[in-house]
């Protein structure tokens, strides 16, 4: 009898450590799953996208102007559906730009405000974090549409190919070049999924989520702080803000990206 | 010693054969160099030599770029000088402590433009591998690594048998280059980023028989 | 005069749904900067809630609540066109309140 009791109890354990085993493994990914999916109502990237709108329409710098007059590729003062098409070729600064360096243009010409010791300020301090926030409210007037960026011209042509070369160059202490991480499905580093950026849906998936908040570190983070922090961690020198490379990059993927809805401003990890 | 000989004289059999001399790959392109100049600035201790390609990553780049394989002759010209210049442990000895590799593999610190100049390396080796049972919070950009002396049939590293898995591993950790002409893995021993004295403690977590690794 | 907090509150069917967005660097005091000096605690120590000038909600908060915290509640017995008033007063003596009305 007893040993009957001892059996069924060692059965009932053993079994039970054994579901156990399955259990944890499913409730690790699924909890992170949930934890995300909880993350999704609330995005303090709202906080951020009321604060950019402000900014528009506030007149500031030392001309004391609004950017409501701001060409963002689609006109002056035209913010929906311009985040779909950037970068994009720009007549007047006669450059392929993206939107934050574009942002910076219009504060430059606009405002009058001082271009070179912005682009040398830390992200998330002073005009630059006002980039950000007015990056995160013009991506959010394109929510829902599709990435359409434009290949017409032949400036934005070579920087596709030039992205394209950057995205296969490995170098730095660690040969790592972006492919390393995200050019293949279905890879993850630790926990954290790797898109891969050399197909549409991949893309899709990294391009259309910059502008994000970045719930591990409370910050708001548009694809230039992306492409310099994805840089510093493959142990490469420090990516200047609105510089060829990473617009370039940018070409590339969001070209890549054709026909995807943009998510962004989004939460991440 | 003698271990050492008979693994070059192996691979000098298999050199043998006459290699062409370089294959014409393209030259590095200069518009690209271009753009990598001016758009980046050094900092902290990533200094702007580190926008440069030796030989085989940028034959590697170009092979990925163009979508066209790296010929046979540039992959066994990579793995060959890649072999020739491991430097094997100064003293003899492959082995450290697995405790302190498993640290070693949860540390991803080191080089980056905001890591202290100078200060010790981490493996960062859970970044792309499993490794111990545990620990489930592991990357799948590289082969799981769990119970890898087990599977290789170690239960003594001191065994003549032992022998070319523990050179293979050193090897593989020193240059990954070595084995696979265009491996995705760092090269922890030829780019200084472990010391020989970390690179034993990686040794024993992936071969002691009493790593958590081969439980 | 800290940002504004995004207080978006809806009416589902007699209940009103709140959820709030506050702008805070909520620090708890336990971190410590790049010297090893101490951060100083700066956090949200009290939120309150009216709903037409009656008070439904009072919450005292501690250092583990996070940056920009998310706040999510339900108020019985509203209708759109009410008045949602959200207030937080934070350890230094900062305060702030902002005002929606129910969709």
């Amino acid at each position: 009898m007893s040993t009957a009791i001892f059996s069924r109890s060692a059965w009932l354990v053993v079994a039970m450590c054994g579901a156990g085993a399955v259990w944890a493994q499913k409730t690790a990914s699924d909890s992170i799953a949930e934890y995300r999916a909880m993350l999704q109502d609330g995005n303090p990237a709202d906080l951020f996208e009321a604060k950019g709108e402000d900014l528009w329409k506030q007149a500031r710098g030392p001309k004391k102007v609004t950017l409501e007059q701001c060409d963002l590729g689609k006109g002056p003062g035209v913010v929906n559906g311009v985040w779909v098409e950037l970068p994009r070729y720009f007549t007047d600064t006669q450059q392929v730009q993206d939107l934050e360096s574009r942002l910076l243009t219009c504060m430059e010409t606009l405002q009058g405000f001082d271009a070179p010791t912005i682009r040398n300020t830390p992200y998330g301090k002073g005009e630059q974090a006002n980039i950000t926030a007015l990056a995160t409210w013009v991506a959010s007037q394109s929510k829902g549409m599709a990435f359409k960026l434009p290949q017409a011209h032949a400036e934005e042509k070579r920087l596709f190919e030039l992205g394209r070369q950057l995205f296969y160059y490995r170098a730095g202490s660690h040969d790592f070049s972006c492919a390393t991480c995200h050019g293949q499905d279905n890879k993850r580093i630790r926990l954290q999924d790797l898109p891969n950026l050399t197909t549409n849906a991949g893309a899709g998936l990294g391009f259309g989520a910059w502008p994000a908040y970045r719930v591990s570190n409370g910050q708001m983070w548009g694809m230039q702080l992306r492409l310099n922090d994805c840089y510093r961690q493959q142990r490469f020198p420090y990516a200047q803000f609105g510089a060829e490379a990473g617009i370039a990059l940018s070409v590339f993927i969001g070209v890549t990206a054709r026909g995807v809805e943009t998510t962004a401003p989004s939460i991440r990890r | 010693m003698k271990k050492i000989t008979t693994t070059v004289i192996c691979i000098c059999a298999l050199g043998g054969m006459v290699l062409p001399a370089m294959s014409q790959s393209e030259p590095a392109d200069a518009a690209l160099q271009n753009t990598l100049n001016a758009s980046f600035r050094a900092e902290g201790q990533a200094g702007m030599d580190r926008l440069l390609q030796d030989d085989a990553n940028r034959l590697c780049s170009q092979a990925d770029a163009s979508g066209k394989a790296l010929s046979d002759e540039d992959a066994e010209r990579i793995r060959q000088s890649s072999f020739k210049a491991i430097a094997w442990p100064t003293d003899g000895q492959f082995f450290g402590d697995y405790k302190l590799g498993e640290k070693l593999a949860q540390d991803g610190r080191g080089k980056t433009w905001s890591d202290k100049p100078g200060s010790e390396n981490g493996g960062n080796c859970y970044n792309c591998h499993q490794i111990s049972k545990t620990e489930i919070a592991y990357g799948t950009l590289g082969p799981s690594l769990y119970n890898y002396g087990k599977l290789r049939g170690i239960s003594d590293v001191n065994s003549v048998t032992a022998k070319p898995i523990i050179d293979y591993t050193w090897g593989k950790l020193w240059n990954p280059r070595a084995y696979n002409a265009c491996s995705s893995m760092p090269r922890f021993g030829h780019n200084s980023l472990l010391t020989q004295a970390q690179l034993k403690h990686l040794m024993s977590l992936l071969l002691d028989p009493q790593s958590p690794v081969n439980q | 005069m800290a940002d504004p907090m995004r207080i978006r509150a809806q009416a589902a069917g007699s209940k009103i749904n709140v959820r709030v967005l506050m702008s805070h660097e909520m620090e708890s005091g336990q971190r410590k900067d790049v010297n090893g000096a101490p951060i100083p605690a700066w956090h949200i120590q009290e939120v309150s809630a009216t709903h037409n000038g009656v008070e439904v909600l009072n919450a005292e908060w501690g250092p583990g609540v996070s940056k920009n915290p998310y706040l999510q509640f339900t108020v019985k017995n509203g209708k759109a066109g009410d008045k949602i008033n959200v207030t937080w007063k934070d350890n230094k003596g900062e305060s702030r309140t902002d005002e929606a009305t129910v969709s």
